[in-house]
């Protein structure tokens, strides 16, 4: 497809949000109309299906699809809230040995040829797994939380992306907890950027209702009263390339609290 | 116990530094030794460059020249050895 682009999700650092972002973004570019190719690339530790809510229809896998076991079409799973969107699943009893860099870039043309954007689910850590993972990437998204081994491995990531000259790889501060951050016991969103020394993409507010999705297999991304919710369809509007302002994080004081309980609202 | 007694530091003790600046002042100093790593490539063409600059300026041994990073504690550092074989006149 003309346009189309392969944006991989990474971070380094394990269990910051990479496999919950992917799902969010994928269903909320899906929701604006887009043709979206969820791929899980954690070939031996697969997620993003469970997270979905897709586990029970996986048929085949990537490595069946890299190794001509299936045709790519039988191993793309539908999604069940929106047609636009598909899932790609990793093989779970294989390693990351099972697919080479080229092969990446190979089936990334392929998912070009149907989808206008193909988000990669990338491992943890900086071996093989990333190397397959970034392969053939259009764009990346660095995922990090505002603490000092996340913002670190971000660090290590964003110097290996850049060497392997992906184009401006864009920041996602994640689980930000405003009431933390006003008492200055974490690091605020300018304290990040400063350090990393890239553009943001966006804000993720630490939210009860992505464990709560995530428990559903229901991306908050749907979610209308889910803060991180918003967020994610902020970021969505962003990727399109929309100009959309950070949302206010700032958590309603107790006097404000009251007032919109007096007041109804 | 030790709880309350951090309840009285914080209410007495209004200098202590934010648990985020300390955040941002470990990872400032971490990622300046993280990010310390010359190719040798990149070592060789800052060699030649600086062989460039200095010879404007005087007569230096160029095969003697060294120029390493230095990691310390907390420091990381741009180490030159370079002998000088003489100085051109003002």
């Amino acid at each position: 497809m003309e346009s189309s682009q392969v944006i991989v999700i990474t971070s380094g650092k394990g269990g910051v949000g990479k496999t919950t972002s992917t799902a969010n973004l994928g269903l909320g570019l899906a929701e604006l109309g887009h043709k979206v190719c969820l791929v899980d690339a954690d070939i031996g530790l697969r997620n993003l299906d469970v997270v979905m809510g897709l586990e029970n229809r996986i048929v085949y896998d990537l490595v069946d699809v890299i190794e001509g076991t299936c045709k790519l079409r039988s191993a793309l799973i539908k999604d069940k809230r929106n047609e636009n969107l598909y899932l790609l699943p990793a093989a779970q009893t294989r390693d990351k040995d099972a697919i080479q860099p080229e092969q990446m870039i190979e089936l990334n043309r392929q998912l070009k040829e149907q989808f206008q954007y193909i988000l990669i689910d990338c491992p943890a850590g900086i071996e093989r797994g990333f190397k397959n993972a970034i392969a053939g990437a259009d764009a990346a998204i660095i995922i990090t939380t505002p603490e000092v081994s996340a913002v670190r491995d971000a660090d290590r990531i964003i110097g290996l992306v850049e060497a392997a000259e992906i184009a401006a790889p864009k920041l996602l501060i994640n689980r930000l907890r405003p009431d933390m951050v006003k008492k200055g016991d974490m690091m605020d969103i300018d304290d990040v950027i400063e350090i990393l020394a890239i553009d943001l993409l966006g804000v993720v507010p630490d939210d009860e209702s992505i464990i709560v999705s995530t428990n559903r297999g229901e991306p908050a991304v749907l979610d209308k009263n889910s803060r991180a919710g918003q967020a994610y369809r902020n970021i969505c509007h962003r990727i399109l390339g929309e100009e959309v302002p950070l949302m206010d994080l700032s958590s309603p004081g107790l006097l404000e609290k009251l007032r919109r309980l007096v007041g109804g609202k | 116990m030790g709880a309350i007694i951090d309840f009285v530091n914080k209410l007495f003790n209004k200098d202590e530094v934010a648990s985020k600046d300390l955040a941002k002042e470990r990872l400032r100093l971490v990622l300046v030794h993280d990010r310390a790593t010359l190719s040798p490539e990149l070592l060789m063409t800052l060699k030649e460059e600086l062989i460039t600059v200095l010879t404007k300026y005087m007569d230096i041994d160029v095969a003697g020249l060294e120029v390493n990073l230095d990691r310390a504690d907390d420091t990381v550092a741009l180490v030159a050895n370079i002998p000088v074989k003489s100085v051109r006149r003002a």
